[in-house]
């Protein structure tokens, strides 16, 4: 295991996932290999065990989901890693994680697809898909990381959101940051901040227990398989018992309350870094925009640090423009981009800058609202986009000279 | 004569055993589900009535059909899961908490189509679980569709001309892949079907229980058996002990089916020999710290 020091560290995304897996309490994962996410696999086959955690590689994808869903049932927070293809296996047995209301991590490395595509290579094409993949209306959590000490961070947030929420958490990465190596220095892990599902306060055995009765935050405590409380879980429509219903008002309710469990914490869970010249903070940069018409670049994971280059590169242009990471993908931000709408106004634009041909994009035009230009750049090539080739686009909107 | 205090016990701990809120089940008449269901619940009341079992410590895991509703009758920690599922579901249960005993409940779509992978590397692996496929012949739920243990020329929805696909044999099947305990019993045999349940269920290892059942709804009538005693009667006409099979001529056993344990062997379970490595794993780490 790696050694805790207050001296950096050099690793991979792919190793910071699996050190923050276990940091946050993961004692199981079940996975199928596949690249590029095969790493965390291989890591926590050697890291578990010796915190009495437990791995296995179960027959394929959709074994592994089921597997890990199992795991939480019996009451260990558990994970799985996978990449597109595997992503797509996965999404029925996602849903029954939504539907059944189980705690569970799912790492997503996202290489170029449709299908088996270019497994080496990096893409954000399967963003829609982390929201969308399960039939059916569902909750979700999704986080996207930057860069390596990130990874660790969200791989932590994501399965605290998916514990307290009791809602499956998908931790989407590109090629570049699962490989890419950085120099990193890990918090320790007694100071890192927790949560843990809810437990019923009612004795096992109680007759007013009810399995799927929700607390006053729409999420209910969580039994676990073997602690005696004997109860029923179904990705069937259901009622506070757990027992499957056919009657059209009940099961509305349910979904209703799934999806409603997330968007209350929305605000909570929804982060994103505005970045600028000597500038980094949760907050739009104060005196933005200097001049008009000005850009805000908007863009996530691998794509934003090439976009941040972008942006400094634009600026010695002469052109007015700062990125708007997102960090957390759904919740949708829509707040934020909210406000980088307000702040360039009608004359300025948002240029959304993603591997593929345009996603997220759709979602920034839909909460921009008409109140700015929104613009989508992207590559399918497998190739991260260029520093120089989105200051290019940058510049083709037109921006005021400083 | 009355049945003794002993016997009321046990009948009332059976009942018990299931959710009677849960009642009326789905089933249709003449279906055999509910004798499978029954030969289920008296090997593990006998096993809490004897204070081998405890009750809080079962988990019983389904996949989809009508076989899988089973699991929603029976008053343990139970998980109705996606279809063809079930065993990796249980997998990750008993990998989680080796000390609950995992019932799956399963039927021969849920298992032998849909499920297929799960069952050959959970029987290869040898973990822990209790298997028991409720084998209709037929994919009831969806009114009547061949599964992979449709026999040759019988007819279902999806093979209107009769069909020509070979069925598996589940037990051969589960020998195969390395299940440690495989025995084959019938509703016909209701008995006896409760002693192969109660074996599986105290075997450590993967143990596979087939029971043939009939579905006179859905296969029975459109196969000149319509209701549930005539297929019944067609077990009792075609099942042939093992032991008798055994020194039957080929031309005997054409069209018959073999009841009976097939193998009943020790070898090591699955989360066990992961404790195993947890201690090695231990020890390593104890050693790279000195």
């Amino acid at each position: 295991m790696l050694p805790r020091t207050d001296r950096p560290v050099l690793m991979q995304g792919n190793e910071a996932c699996a050190v923050g897996a276990v940091d946050a309490g993961v004692r199981f994962f079940a996975g199928y290999p596949i690249t590029p996410s095969s790493e965390i696999a291989e890591i926590l086959a050697e890291m578990l065990p010796r915190v009495g955690g437990k791995f296995i590689q179960m027959e394929d994808e959709i074994a592994s989901m089921a597997a890990v869903i199992g795991a939480s049932l019996a009451g260990m927070k558990a994970m799985t890693a996978t990449s597109g293809p595997g992503f797509s296996l996965k999404q029925e047995n996602i849903g029954y994680a939504a539907m059944a209301e189980v705690p569970c991590l799912v790492v997503q490395v996202q290489r170029a697809g449709p299908s088996t595509g270019l497994p080496t290579s990096p893409a954000q094409g399967d963003v829609m898909q982390a929201r969308w993949g399960t039939h059916g209306d569902h909750p979700v959590v999704v986080m996207c990381p930057s860069s390596v000490r990130e990874v660790y961070d969200l791989t932590v947030r994501c399965l605290n959101w998916s514990e307290v929420l009791r809602v499956p958490a998908v931790l989407i990465m590109d090629e570049v940051v699962a490989h890419m190596r950085e120099n990193v220095v890990l918090p320790d892990p007694a100071e890192l901040e927790v949560w843990e599902r809810p437990r019923p306060t009612l004795p096992p055995g109680d007759p007013s227990f009810r399995a799927y009765r929700p607390g006053p935050d729409d999420v209910p405590p969580m039994a676990a398989f073997g602690d005696g409380y004997r109860y029923h879980v179904t990705g069937l429509h259901h009622d506070e018992r757990g027992y499957p219903v056919h009657e059209g008002a009940e099961a509305g309710r349910l979904v209703e309350r799934l999806c409603r469990k997330v968007e209350r914490r929305a605000k909570e869970i929804c982060r994103v870094e505005w970045v600028a010249e000597g500038y980094r903070g949760p907050e739009p940069p104060p005196g933005f925009p200097g001049s008009r018409p000005a850009g805000v670049v908007v863009a996530y994971g691998a794509t934003a640090r090439s976009a941040e280059a972008a942006c400094a590169l634009a600026r010695a242009d002469g052109r007015e423009a700062i990125l708007l990471r997102l960090v957390t993908i759904w919740p949708f931000p829509d707040e934020a981009v909210v406000r980088a709408a307000e702040l360039v106004g009608p004359e300025g634009e948002l240029l959304v800058v993603e591997m593929n041909l345009g996603q997220l994009s759709r979602e920034v035009e839909r909460a921009a609202a008409g109140r700015t230009r929104v613009r989508h750049w992207g590559l399918v090539t497998g190739e991260l986009p260029a520093p120089r080739e989105i200051a290019d686009e940058i510049n083709r909107a037109g921006g005021s000279r400083r | 004569m009355s049945p003794s205090p002993l016997e009321t016990d046990l009948r009332s701990l059976e009942l018990s055993l299931l959710r009677s809120d849960r009642m009326p089940h789905i089933w249709c008449p003449g279906c055999g589900h509910g004798i499978v269901l029954g030969a289920i619940v008296r090997a593990l009341a006998a096993k809490i009535a004897a204070g081998k079992l405890d009750p809080s410590k079962v988990v019983v895991v389904s996949g989809i059909g009508c076989a899988a509703r089973a699991a929603g009758y029976l008053n343990f920690d139970g998980v109705h899961t996606t279809h063809g599922r079930a065993i990796a579901f249980a997998t990750g249960i008993k990998l989680a908490r080796p000390e609950l005993k995992v019932l799956v409940i399963t039927g021969d779509g849920d298992l032998a189509a849909i499920g297929g992978n799960h069952f050959i590397h959970a029987a290869r692996r040898n973990v822990g679980l209790t298997v028991v496929c409720f084998n209709n012949s037929i994919y009831g739920m969806t009114s009547g569709q061949y599964s992979p243990m449709t026999p040759r020329e019988a007819k279902a929805t999806t093979a209107p001309y009769g069909h020509i696909e070979r069925p598996f044999d589940l037990c051969g099947l589960a020998l195969a892949c390395g299940a440690t305990y495989v025995a084959r019993g019938a509703t016909y045999y209701a008995a006896r079907l409760t002693d192969y349940v109660s074996a599986g269920l105290d075997h450590d290892g993967f143990a596979f229980v087939e029971a043939v059942t009939q579905c006179p709804t859905y296969f029975g009538r459109r196969n000149r058996m319509s209701r549930g005693v005539d297929m019944l009667r067609w077990q009792k006409e075609h099942a042939v002990p093992l032991s008798r099979a055994a020194s039957a001529a080929p031309e005997e056993l054409a069209g018959k089916f073999t009841v009976g344990v097939f193998r009943d062997v020790d070898e090591p379970e699955y989360t066990r020999e992961y404790d195993r490595i947890i201690e090695l794993a231990r020890r390593q780490a104890a050693g790279e710290g000195k």
